[in-house]
C-alpha cells in the first residue's frame, strides 16, 4: 500500500470515529431521557399527581436540548459513506442501505410526529394520548437504533447476502436473517441498555446536585428513584447481554475476543482476565514473551462464556494466525496462509469472470462464478500480506473492555447503595454520595464509548468481517483532503457539544419550573 | 393540590397546535431551533456539496460504470497486496 492511500485509510478510519464517538455522545441521552419521562409521565397519569407531570416536564426540557443539538450529527456518517468509503458502499449495496432506510423514514415520521404532540400537546390532547406521544417517542428512538446496529451488525456477521459478480454487489436474499441475526438483536439489546444506563447515570447525577444544592428537594428525590432504577436495570442488563455479546463474538470473531483479553495462546478451560496489565515488551503475536505484567483470572470463565463449555478450547492470537484448531461444527480452523489463497482465489475468479463476461465466453465466466462463491468466504483474505495484518490493537482493545466491565460493576454498587439510602429516607442527607453520583455522570458516556471502542478497534482489518478489509473499502481520495474534513468535523462537534453542555447547564441550574412546582409542592 | 379544571372537549386540530407551539415558543426553543437549523444548513448545504461528494454519483453516470470502477478498484488493491 502506497504512502497515500495508507494515509487517506488513516485518515478515513480517524474521521469516521470522531464522527461516531461524537454523535454517540447525544444518542444514548435521547433513548435513556426519552424512557425516563415516559416512566415519569406514567406516574402522573396514573396517580395524577401533579409533581410527577412537572418532573416529567422537566425532564423532557433536558431532552429537547440534547436532541436538538445531537439530532442529524449520525448524517455525516452517511456523507462519509459515499466519500470515503464509496468502494465499500458500493459492494454492500442495499443490504446496508435498507436498514438505514427503514430507520430514516421511522425516525422522521415516528419520532418527528410524537416528539411535536410531547412538546406542543400539552393541554391539546388528553392525558393519555399525551402519555401514548411520549413512549412512542421512546419507541421510535429505540427503532432508529435498532436499524442502525442491524447494519452494524451486519458489518461484524455478513448473513443474508449473495455476492453477484456482475454488479460487484452483495445483494439481500433474506432480509429477515439480516435483520434478525443472532449478532443484531443481540447489540441491539446490549447497545440500548447502554443507552438506559447513560440516562440512569445522567439523571441521578443531576438529581444528586439538586441534593447537594438543597434545592428541589422532592423533585431531586423523585428524578433520583426514578434514574436509579432504570440504571440499575440497565447495567445489570448490561452484564446479562454483555455475555450474549462474548458468546457471538467468540463464534463469530475470535480474533476479536482474543484481543478483548490479551490471549496470545489459546487454552482449554481459559479463564476470564478480571484485572491485568499487559506487558509492552510482546511486540510479535509469536514471540516467547509474556503478554502479561500481572493478571488476576477467574478460573475456567472465558471457556464457559464464549462456547458454554468450561472446558471448551479458546484460540489465541497464535492459534487464528496458525490455524488447527477444532472447530465447533467439527472442522479444523484454517491457518491465515491457507485463507489467504483462497482469497486471492476467489479474488481471481471476479476478475476472470469479468473478461470472459466481455469476451462472451458465458461457460467460463459460470466457471469462474462457481469458483468465487466457494471462496467467497475467504475474499477479503486476499487483501492481507501478513497474519500480522490480522491482529487488531490488542492493548487498546483489552483495556477498553476491562475499563467498561469495570465501570459497569461500579455502577451497580452504586445504585444499589443509592437504593439503600432512599430506602432509609436519608438519601437528601449522604452527602458523599450525591457527589460520587454527580462526578460518576462522565463514567457512563465512557462506559458507551469503550463499548464501541472494543467492537469496532476489535474486528479491525476488517469492515466486513472477512470479506472486505479497510484498505480496500476505502475511495481513491487523497488523505489531506480527508485530514481537512476531520479538522473541519473536530470544530464543528466540539462547538455543538460546547453548546448542548452551555444550554444544559443553565438550563439545570435554573431548574423545573419553580412556580409550577412549588404550586403543587404547597 | 390543585383542582384540575376541566377543559371543554375541542376538535385536535394539527395545523393549531403546530402554529401556536411555534408563535409562542420561548426563549429556549428558539435558540434550539436555531442551533439546529444552523447546523443542517452547514452539513447540508456546505460540507456535503463542497466536501463530501458521492464519489461514484459524481463521477459516473450509471450503475454498469460505477460497478465497473469498483471492480477495478478492487482488483487492484489486492494486486498490490501481492
Amino acid at each position: 500500500m502506497d504512502l497515500l492511500s495508507a494515509s487517506a485509510v488513516n485518515w478515513s478510519r480517524a474521521q469516521f470515529a470522531l464522527t461516531a464517538s461524537y454523535h454517540w455522545l447525544f444518542v444514548p441521552l435521547t433513548i435513556g431521557l426519552a424512557l425516563i419521562m415516559a416512566i415519569m409521565e406514567s406516574i402522573y397519569v396514573k396517580t395524577g399527581d401533579e409533581k410527577w407531570k412537572h418532573t416529567s416536564k422537566f425532564w423532557q426540557k433536558i431532552f429537547g436540548i440534547n436532541f436538538a443539538i445531537g439530532v442529524a450529527t449520525g448524517i455525516i456518517l452517511e456523507f462519509q459513506f459515499g466519500t470515503n468509503w464509496s468502494n465499500y458502499s458500493w459492494f454492500v449495496g442495499d443490504i446496508f442501505g435498507a436498514p438505514l432506510a427503514i430507520e430514516g423514514i421511522i425516525a422522521f415520521f415516528l419520532e418527528a410526529t410524537f416528539i411535536s404532540i410531547m412538546f406542543f400537546g400539552w393541554n391539546r390532547v388528553s392525558r393519555k394520548t399525551h402519555l401514548l406521544s411520549t413512549w412512542l417517542v421512546f419507541v421510535g428512538s429505540s427503532l432508529s437504533a435498532f436499524w442502525i446496529l442491524v447494519a452494524n451488525a451486519w458489518m461484524q456477521y455478513p448473513v443474508g447476502m449473495e455476492f453477484n459478480p456482475e454488479t460487484v454487489r452483495n445483494e439481500m436474499v433474506d432480509f429477515w436473517a439480516v435483520a434478525l441475526s443472532p449478532v443484531a438483536y443481540n447489540k441491539f439489546l446490549h447497545t440500548t441498555f447502554s443507552c438506559w444506563a447513560v440516562g440512569g447515570s445522567f439523571v441521578a447525577g443531576v438529581a444528586s446536585w439538586y441534593l447537594l444544592k438543597k434545592r428541589h428537594t422532592d423533585f431531586a428525590i423523585q428524578s433520583l428513584r426514578i434514574g436509579s432504577l432504570v440504571g440499575l436495570v440497565a447495567f445489570v442488563m448490561l452484564a446479562i447481554t454483555g455475555d450474549g455479546s462474548a458468546y457471538h463474538v467468540a463464534q463469530k470473531q475470535p480474533m476479536k475476543l482474543a484481543a478483548m483479553e490479551g490471549l496470545y495462546e489459546g487454552k482449554e478451560g481459559a479463564g476470564l482476565v478480571a484485572v491485568g496489565m499487559l506487558n509492552p515488551a510482546k511486540t510479535a503475536y509469536n514471540d516467547e514473551v509474556d503478554p502479561y505484567i500481572f493478571k488476576l483470572e477467574i478460573p475456567k470463565l472465558l471457556s464457559l462464556l464464549g462456547y458454554r463449555n468450561i472446558n471448551a478450547f479458546v484460540p489465541g492470537v497464535k492459534d487464528i494466525v496458525d490455524g488447527g484448531y477444532p472447530l465447533a461444527d467439527g472442522t479444523t480452523a484454517l491457518s491465515f496462509e491457507e485463507r489467504k489463497v483462497r482469497g486471492k482465489k476467489a479474488i481471481q475468479a471476479l476478475a476472470d469472470y469479468q473478461v470472459a463476461r466481455e469476451e462472451g465466453r458465458d461457460a467460463d465466466a459460470a466457471n469462474h462464478e462457481i469458483i468465487l462463491r466457494e471462496n467467497y468466504a475467504h475474499f477479503g483474505y486476499g487483501y492481507l500480506e501478513t497474519g500480522e495484518e490480522l491482529i487488531p490493537n490488542i492493548p487498546l482493545t483489552f483495556y477498553s473492555f476491562h475499563l467498561m466491565v469495570m465501570i459497569g460493576f461500579f455502577y451497580i454498587l452504586l445504585f444499589l447503595v443509592i437504593f439503600y439510602y432512599l430506602y432509609r429516607k436519608n438519601m437528601s442527607r449522604t452527602r458523599w454520595l450525591q457527589y460520587v453520583a454527580l462526578w460518576s455522570i462522565p463514567l457512563s458516556y465512557i462506559a458507551g464509548q469503550l463499548g464501541w471502542v472494543v467492537a469496532e478497534v476489535g474486528r479491525q482489518p476488517w469492515t466486513i468481517q472477512d470479506i472486505l478489509p479497510v484498505n480496500a473499502a476505502v475511495s481513491a481520495v487523497s488523505g489531506e483532503n480527508v485530514m481537512t474534513t476531520f479538522i473541519l468535523f473536530a470544530v464543528l462537534f466540539t462547538g455543538l457539544l460546547v453548546a448542548e453542555v452551555t444550554i444544559m447547564v443553565k438550563q439545570i441550574k435554573k431548574g423545573p419550573e419553580v412556580a409550577e412546582y412549588e404550586k403543587v409542592e404547597n | 393540590m390543585e383542582i384540575e379544571i376541566m377543559r371543554p372537549v375541542v376538535k385536535f386540530n394539527w395545523f393549531k397546535m403546530f402554529w401556536d407551539g411555534f408563535t409562542n415558543m420561548n426563549r429556549l426553543s428558539k435558540t434550539l431551533w436555531i442551533v439546529a437549523i444552523v447546523k443542517l444548513i452547514i452539513m447540508y448545504f456546505i460540507l456535503r456539496p463542497f466536501f463530501f461528494p458521492n464519489v461514484l454519483d459524481t463521477t459516473y453516470d450509471n450503475d454498469a460504470d460505477k460497478a465497473k470502477h469498483v471492480r477495478t478498484e478492487l482488483l487492484e488493491k489486492a494486486s498490490g497486496a501481492e
